[in-house]
């Protein structure tokens, strides 16, 4: 078998004594959709910036298609990071510039393509998002929040990656509006036939994306299958976090009244 | 004991600050002053810093153009020497009052508004989005502010220059009575072109420091409004402190000549 698209291997990252990340260890096969389920403050957003290189992670090493991506610099980050599209979670949009160029900028400043053609671009992109023509005239403090994750999500896709991040997709939006971009996660992976990663907490999100699901614990997957075998992972950790309970073997540091 | 702990924590707190200064300077330069270069950017940022700096350098020119000129005034009439005015204003505005002041007042509208808006940039993750869009955020952030500051500030402080001596000039000649030919007279062949590009020489490097300080105070801002507000203080002050005492450095290199 060939080997995986994403491969992590002994990934650790540390911030002074606090130890985030405990020897990842990581794989995603090609135009597969992982997702990565774990709880608030246990390494997840960090994991993803260890792959994208915004963090150097201390030991380890990380594969995207065969190739070693820790340290690169210069000309050989850029064209590795033109294979990825992220959805963050607030959406990051660029408040200083209209929609369209939000969706059009890795186009226009990353490839360097002519801003007419780039925004023709924009405009279809921002149509898979369920988005009309006329949004790509506002601004990003004009819109709602899940117009501005669907427009987050139409920026990621814009430039046709291999990869796609998805932080944290649905937080922060009501049940209805999280299963449309759900769906269009769905959709827009789909056509491209990308490989994504998408880390959530929220298992609705999960079920729906994933094809397989990890969870992540003090900085270590401790679990990885199927997203169909979930529900029977005979791991105490991923029951209790599918279920929700706040008994169980993860404790939280929280003091009892 | 406790007063030294105390002493030895300031120290160690500026020699950390002072070496990620020089960090960050290294990053700005190297990259951020090197190919690729978003000339974009750049005009953007010369019509923000520069041109729409105008009113309130130019208003701080005029009135302390004719403040000098009723002080000195007031000081030469003491031991009958009222023809000094003119050349004396001159002297004082292009020399020292003009790049100081106007870095001043520019380090407090343009570096106040950097750092806010770098550092809300960095809180809501957009620098990060920068980089998974394949942009060099010092290259399309950074570079193009220190390049646009360093231009425009002499261009600024000549301007600011004329409006103060002319400042100066309404004063002695509206209500100081002295002869209009006779002080544009004094004032031109009294002043030498030295004394116009040493101030505008400073106002370049004040313009450097504006824009590095506003750059490097918004990129580490962290922890929501709060820090962006501490950081936009912090860009503002040690900008202001940084101008005064390369002031009195750049003065007496220049005046040993």
């Amino acid at each position: 078998m060939a080997e995986a698209h994403i491969l992590l291997d002994g990934v650790r990252k540390s911030f002074g004594s606090k130890h985030v990340l405990n020897g990842v260890k990581l794989a995603v096969p090609k135009g597969h959709s992982l997702v990565v389920i774990g709880g608030s403050g246990t390494g997840k957003s960090v994991m993803l910036k260890c792959i994208l290189g915004i963090l150097q992670p201390d030991s380890g090493t990380i594969r995207v298609a065969g190739e070693n991506v820790v340290g690169l610099s210069g000309k050989a980050r850029d064209d590795y990071l033109q294979r990825f599209g992220m959805l963050f979670q607030g959406a990051a949009l660029f408040d200083s510039l209209p929609v369209w160029e939000n969706v059009a900028f890795g186009l226009i400043q990353g490839r360097n393509m002519a801003r007419a053609k780039a925004r023709d671009i924009a405009i279809e992109k921002l149509g898979q998002v369920g988005l009309g023509p006329e949004v790509g005239q506002l601004y990003p403090a004009e819109l709602s929040g899940g117009m501005q994750k669907r427009v987050g999500l139409a920026r990621a896709i814009a430039a046709d990656p291999e990869i796609i991040f998805f932080d944290e997709p649905t937080t922060g939006l009501d049940p209805i509006m999280a299963d449309v971009i759900n769906n269009l996660i769905v959709d827009c992976v789909k056509r491209l036939g990308a490989t994504t990663i998408s880390i959530t907490h929220d298992m609705a999100s999960a079920r729906k994306i994933a094809d397989d699901i990890a969870m992540i614990f003090r900085g270590e997957i401790i679990w990885q299958g199927p997203a169909k075998t979930i529900d029977a992972s005979g791991n105490p950790y991923v029951d209790q976090f599918i279920h929700g309970r706040a008994e169980g073997p993860i404790q939280m540091d929280v003091l009892k009244p | 004991m406790n007063i030294l702990a105390h002493i030895g924590r300031a120290v160690l707190t500026l020699m950390q600050e002072v070496g990620s200064v020089a960090l960050f300077l290294k990053d700005g330069l190297l990259q951020g002053l090197t190919p690729k270069i978003y000339v974009r950017q750049i005009l953007d940022q010369m019509l923000k810093i520069g041109y729409f700096s105008l009113p309130v350098v130019g208003l701080t020119a005029f009135f302390t153009g004719g403040a000098l000129a009723l002080q000195i005034y007031l000081g030469s009439s003491r031991f009958n020497a009222e023809s000094l005015v003119a050349s004396i204003v001159a002297l004082g505005i292009t020399r020292e009052l003009g790049p100081v002041l106007a870095g001043l007042m520019v380090a407090g509208r343009v570096g106040a508004s950097i750092a806010a808006e770098l550092g809300t940039m960095r809180v809501t993750e957009q620098i990060d989005a920068l980089v998974t869009l394949a942009t060099n955020p010092f290259k399309y952030l950074v570079g193009p502010r220190i390049i646009a500051a360093v231009v425009t500030l002499p261009i600024l402080v000549a301007i600011g220059d004329t409006i103060g001596i002319m400042g100066g000039y309404i004063v002695g000649t509206r209500s100081l009575g002295f002869n209009s030919y006779a002080y544009l007279r004094n004032t031109a062949d009294f002043l030498e072109l030295d004394d116009v590009t040493s101030g505008l020489i400073k106002a370049a490097v004040f313009g450097f420091i504006i824009a590095v300080m506003g750059c490097y105070h918004g990129f580490n801002s962290k922890g929501g409004a709060a820090g962006v507000g501490r950081a936009t203080t912090n860009a503002v002050v040690s900008a202001a402190i940084l101008i005064l005492a390369a002031n009195f450095a750049l003065t007496s290199l220049l005046f040993s000549e």
